[in-house]
């Protein structure tokens, strides 16, 4: 099992010009570890990081995606990780944040614990698949993820987080949805 | 028996030629739309979306549930490409908390295309037969979007302004449709 905000740590060295979708507990850490335009936290309703982040793909082919979903959110829109495999993006990278709680929500327990979110993704036909508990591993092999022809999807088993400060005007702030856009639109 | 002037479409459906599915598409193309995301709804399967499905001018995407073309709708926006919801009236309510959040409070250009499922084409949305189409002119009401009732051809204009003006202001559009529209 590794901690959240470690295992962002070693993403964020990887990460260039991507545009990176996260939400909740996961966006608090990321924009924490990695404050930057090309963050999308402007998510609308919980489950929908993984449709928002197809739309960012398809709209950019050129450039890839990278979303870092939580377990309660994946668990509520399963049917994205089908819809994206019929789909197909290239350049689409889907991380879960499995901590096997709604951390934001009080820390609550999801329906089943140990759910093999990788299993459901290798099922449903993304291109490839990954699991990770041990940040060693992850520190060696996240570069080969994030350029694998996509879509790639990967499980984060990670420990519930100590208690986070929910900024949500700030994560929501339209300030930062024109930013992303005018940096997501200029690169060439 | 068939009423004059009507047909049999590919679903066995009986309908009038008060609207044709060509007109909608042609107004759908016209508006740049260039992604339709859609779950199939008997009223627009025939009409719209089989004869989509073979249109290349249109990419579509068929999803699992309603409220993924929300979140598709508006990562495509954040790119300037445009693109259109084909779903059914009770998709259009199951996805109610993706449309408050996304279209209504980030204020993003969600364009909706519904099937009114029970409807009467004789009769108005909010005079329908079915409580699942009577509500959903007073909920889009309250929520602020623009909507269109699309029963016969000549409301078929009203389509492409419409998106237009979506886009331009960054707001919501639905267009009701009340009848099945007849194949090309």
């Amino acid at each position: 099992m590794m901690k959240r905000d470690e295992c962002f740590r070693v993403l964020a060295r990887h990460i260039t010009d991507e545009a990176v979708v996260a939400t909740y507990s996961s966006a608090v850490d990321w924009v924490d570890v990695n404050p930057r335009p090309l963050n999308y936290l402007s998510i609308g309703a919980m489950g929908l990081d993984s449709s928002h982040g197809l739309g960012l793909a398809l709209g950019r082919p050129d450039r890839r995606v990278v979303v870092i979903q939580g377990d309660g959110s994946l668990l509520m829109n399963l049917g994205s990780l089908v819809t994206i495999a019929a789909v197909a993006p290239k350049n689409l990278v889907h991380f879960v944040a499995h901590n096997e709680t709604y951390e934001a929500n009080g820390g609550h327990p999801i329906p089943l614990r140990n759910v093999d979110f990788a299993g459901l993704a290798r099922s449903a036909g993304y291109k490839a698949v990954y699991d990770f508990a041990d940040l060693g591993a992850f520190t060696q092999q996240v570069a080969h993820v994030l350029e694998q022809e996509g879509p790639v999807f990967a499980t984060l088993h990670v420990e519930p987080s100590k208690p986070l400060k929910y900024d949500y005007p700030s994560l929501y702030d339209p300030k930062k949805r024109a930013a992303f856009k005018a940096e997501w639109k200029g690169q060439g | 028996m068939q009423a004059a002037g009507s047909a049999e479409d590919a679903d066995g459906e009986v309908h009038g030629d008060a609207l044709n599915g060509a007109g909608i598409i042609a107004a759908i193309k016209a508006s740049r739309v260039e992604y339709v995301l859609s779950v199939p709804d008997i009223v627009t399967s025939a009409g719209l979306l089989r004869p989509i499905t073979q249109d290349k001018a249109l990419k579509l995407i068929r999803v699992c549930k309603e409220d993924e073309c929300v979140g598709i709708a508006s990562g495509l926006s954040y790119c300037d490409i445009r693109a259109l919801i084909l779903i059914q009236h009770t998709g259009f309510l199951d996805s109610l908390n993706a449309i408050r959040g996304v279209a209504v409070e980030y204020g993003q250009p969600i364009c909706m295309m519904i099937g009114l499922l029970g409807h009467d084409p004789e009769k108005t949305p909010r005079t329908s037969p079915r409580y699942g189409v009577r509500i959903v002119e007073p909920i889009l009401d309250d929520m602020g979007i623009a909507h269109h009732h699309i029963g016969v051809d000549a409301d078929v204009a009203k389509i492409k302004p419409a998106i237009d003006k979506a886009y331009a202001e960054s707001k919501p559009v639905a267009f009701l449709i009340g009848r099945r529209p007849k194949a090309p």
